[in-house]
């Protein structure tokens, strides 16, 4: 009786190549057959869930964690190793495959719910609930072509979600269309977690893994990196990114899907920047209120009779949130010379709302860019800031009150 | 196979879904319907009719109904369109229905099945509207037409054991499909349909032969035209055949399953 939920063993999967596809065929004929190279993405994963668990999958794009959940649900069969589920999977990570655009809402859930392996008469009991759900009124009734992306979202969860599995795989990332319904969908989550059902939730969100999972399971490179407590996972996650940017920083910015606009006469560069915690360690992932140091190292590269450096921090939308610089600090360098390195550390307390934020820096003489710009550039550092220690609040600064009160 | 029929009946619902929402979509927003399920291999037998009527009516003795070529036509075409219809679309099944493989965990079997059943049923259809015909032109069915049932499951047997292996090597080889269109072509010419095989000289009838189509396209002539029961050879060539071909293929669906969604 103490099987546990879903116990992964040994798992590896490798996609094969063969010198010819006959010599693949071949193969299922009992052949022994020599293969021209096999790439393992993922290699001797192992772990179990319990019952009612909840457990973070987390790793870099291209560690192996789409790979493992394909292995999970079953989409992949493993080539080592094995999976062993008690219970029912479902996925909310493709939502609307097998939608038709000519059935209407209502023929499609139907159609969908077979795909799971329901009956017609199961998903009778339960139409009208997700009819409700869904809420797209009188369109549950027209043809699916007629959707807007939103509302297929909108019938797709509903079916996904309308029996209660034992394991639910969720990607935090999803979009599930409109804030309202998003958060619809994750009440709904965190319904089906109250009952017993086990989550594998894929996430880059530190603050979602810590808030939803009892432990994380930590992927790089197809290898199973670490299994524990989300923090510790979390940490090391932190700094397996802070490896990596260090190597690449150039490339990360980019890959943050905006453009980074750099600009200036180069007289002065920055060099690095990073964000570092307490113990002096780069992160990217930082809690409200979390001391930390922004670490700017500038190189010079011409004689400057006046330096100053301002940074401006931003929120996602690209708002300005804090920005100050050495002139208005009284700390402007005078008479920098060509060749030598100055470091910067602002040390200050992260009193922002959770986010992602970024680092824009400027290298000038005076208050404004205008009048000499060494160096312009935006999108220096990305970071994002999660509430993990604070009372819950809402908006982008954090003013922590005492509030008093009292009847009068 | 014990676990593929376990998995096709709990499956059963998506399957039956699927079948229906293949033959409503593939004709929703048409004028006609469903008409052209039937209405398309109509028109070939009447275009085959017109052009050959003349130089093949002669070649059919023995039947005393001036529309006897196109009895002829239409025996042959039922047994071809469900054979021609099968095999095509098992040939890209996989590749057709990657994206839905590679994301959903669902008994892959079902995909030939749903083919199978929406063949079928377009069949049937045929068949029905080609009785109907019969009828107006003067050539009622005889009590020979109850060996249908079995020729028809005959039929889509070999149509789906050759569809699915061709369709299983196709996720790996692509060339399969192209090469399937021509071959398909060029076996429906080598096949009875439209001539009868006495016009075919001697010397070369010994090629059809080999064609196990021919046996079935006769035995659904012998069958709705003639009204005699099927040659006893025939049948067993083609009961051996279908069943050999789907055991292969059952064989090598099982095997190359978990690889074929590796490539897709």
């Amino acid at each position: 009786m103490n099987e546990p939920l879903l116990a992964v063993r040994g798992l590896g999967k490798a996609f094969r190549e063969y010198r010819s596809e006959w010599q693949r065929f071949a193969g299922w004929f009992g052949f022994k057959v020599s293969t021209k190279s096999e790439s393992w993405v993922l290699r001797d994963i192992s772990f179990n869930v319990a019952n009612g668990e909840s457990i973070g999958i987390v790793g870099q794009n291209g560690a192996g964690k789409s790979t493992l959940l394909k292995l999970i649900t079953g989409t992949l069969k493993g080539t080592t190793g094995s999976v062993t589920v008690n219970g029912r999977i479902a996925a909310i990570l493709e939502l609307g495959m097998g939608f038709s655009p000519d059935l209407s809402g209502r023929e499609n859930v139907y159609h969908s719910a077979g795909l799971m392996g329901f009956s017609r008469q199961a998903i009778d009991g339960v139409i009208d609930e997700i009819e409700a759900f869904a809420e797209i009124g009188g369109y549950f009734d027209e043809p699916a072509r007629m959707y807007s992306t939103g509302m297929q979202m909108r019938v797709a969860f509903s079916v996904a979600t309308a029996f209660r599995p034992e394991i639910l795989i969720v990607d935090e990332a999803l979009s599930v269309g409109d804030a309202y319904f998003q958060h619809k969908c994750f009440k709904r989550i965190r319904e089906f977690r109250e009952q017993g059902t086990s989550l594998l939730i894929v996430s880059h969100d530190a603050g979602a893994v810590q808030s939803l999972c009892d432990r994380a399971i930590l992927l790089d490179s197809g290898r199973l990196l670490r299994d524990g407590d989300p923090a510790t996972v979390m940490d090391l996650y932190n700094a397996l990114i802070a490896e990596r940017e260090n190597n690449t920083v150039v490339i990360k910015q980019h890959a943050s899907g905006r453009e980074q606009t750099a600009s200036g006469t180069g007289e002065a560069r920055v060099e690095s920047i990073a964000l570092l915690n307490d113990r002096g360690e780069p992160v990217e992932f930082v809690d409200v209120g979390q001391p930390v140091t922004l670490h700017i190292r500038v190189g010079v590269h011409a004689d400057i009779p006046r330096l100053v450096l301002g940074y401006m921090i931003k929120d996602r939308l690209g708002q300005p949130v804090f920005g100050i610089n050495t002139h208005y600090t009284n700390q402007a360098i005078e008479n920098a010379t060509a060749g030598s390195v100055l470091q910067f550390d602002a040390v200050f307390p992260m009193n922002v709302g959770p986010g992602t934020y970024s680092v824009s820096t400027a290298l000038v003489s005076t208050e404004t860019h205008l009048v000499n710009n060494f160096e312009w550039l935006d999108l220096a550092l990305v970071f994002s800031v999660s509430n993990l220690t604070r009372t819950p609040f809402t908006g982008v600064a954090w003013m922590p009150p005492t509030i008093e009160v009292s009847k009068v | 196979m014990k676990e593929i029929l376990a998995a096709i009946w709990s499956y059963r619902h998506f399957i039956v879904s699927s079948i229906r929402n293949d033959l409503r979509s593939r004709f929703a927003r048409s004028k006609l319907g469903a008409l052209w399920m039937v209405l398309q291999p109509l028109a070939q037998v009447a275009i085959y009719a017109l052009v050959l009527s003349r130089i093949m009516a002669a070649k059919l003795p023995g039947i005393d109904n001036r529309y006897a070529y196109v009895i002829y036509l239409m025996a042959g075409m039922i047994a071809w369109s469900l054979f021609a219809e099968v095999v095509t679309r098992s040939l890209t099944v996989f590749v057709d229905s990657g994206n839905l493989m590679k994301k959903m965990a669902f008994p892959r079997v079902c995909l030939p099945i749903i083919i199978g059943g929406s063949s079928l049923v377009n069949n049937l259809l045929l068949l029905a509207t080609a009785i109907g015909v019969f009828l107006l032109i003067g050539h009622p069915p005889t009590l020979a037409m109850l060996w249908l049932p079995l020729l028809i499951g005959i039929n889509l047997a070999f149509g789906l054991g050759l569809g699915l292996i061709l369709g299983v090597l196709n996720v790996f080889v692509r060339d399969v499909a192209q090469v399937m269109t021509v071959v398909l072509q060029l076996l429906f010419w080598l096949t009875p349909v439209v001539y009868m095989p006495s016009i075919v000289p001697e010397r070369l009838r010994v090629i059809l032969e080999f064609n196990p189509m021919l046996h079935m396209v006769v035995a659904f002539q012998n069958v709705m035209l003639y009204g005699r029961a099927p040659g006893f050879n025939g049948l067993i060539v083609m009961t051996v055949a279908s069943a050999v071909l789907l055991l292969l293929a059952l064989f090598l669906f099982r095997r190359a399953a978990p690889e074929m969604v590796d490539v897709l």
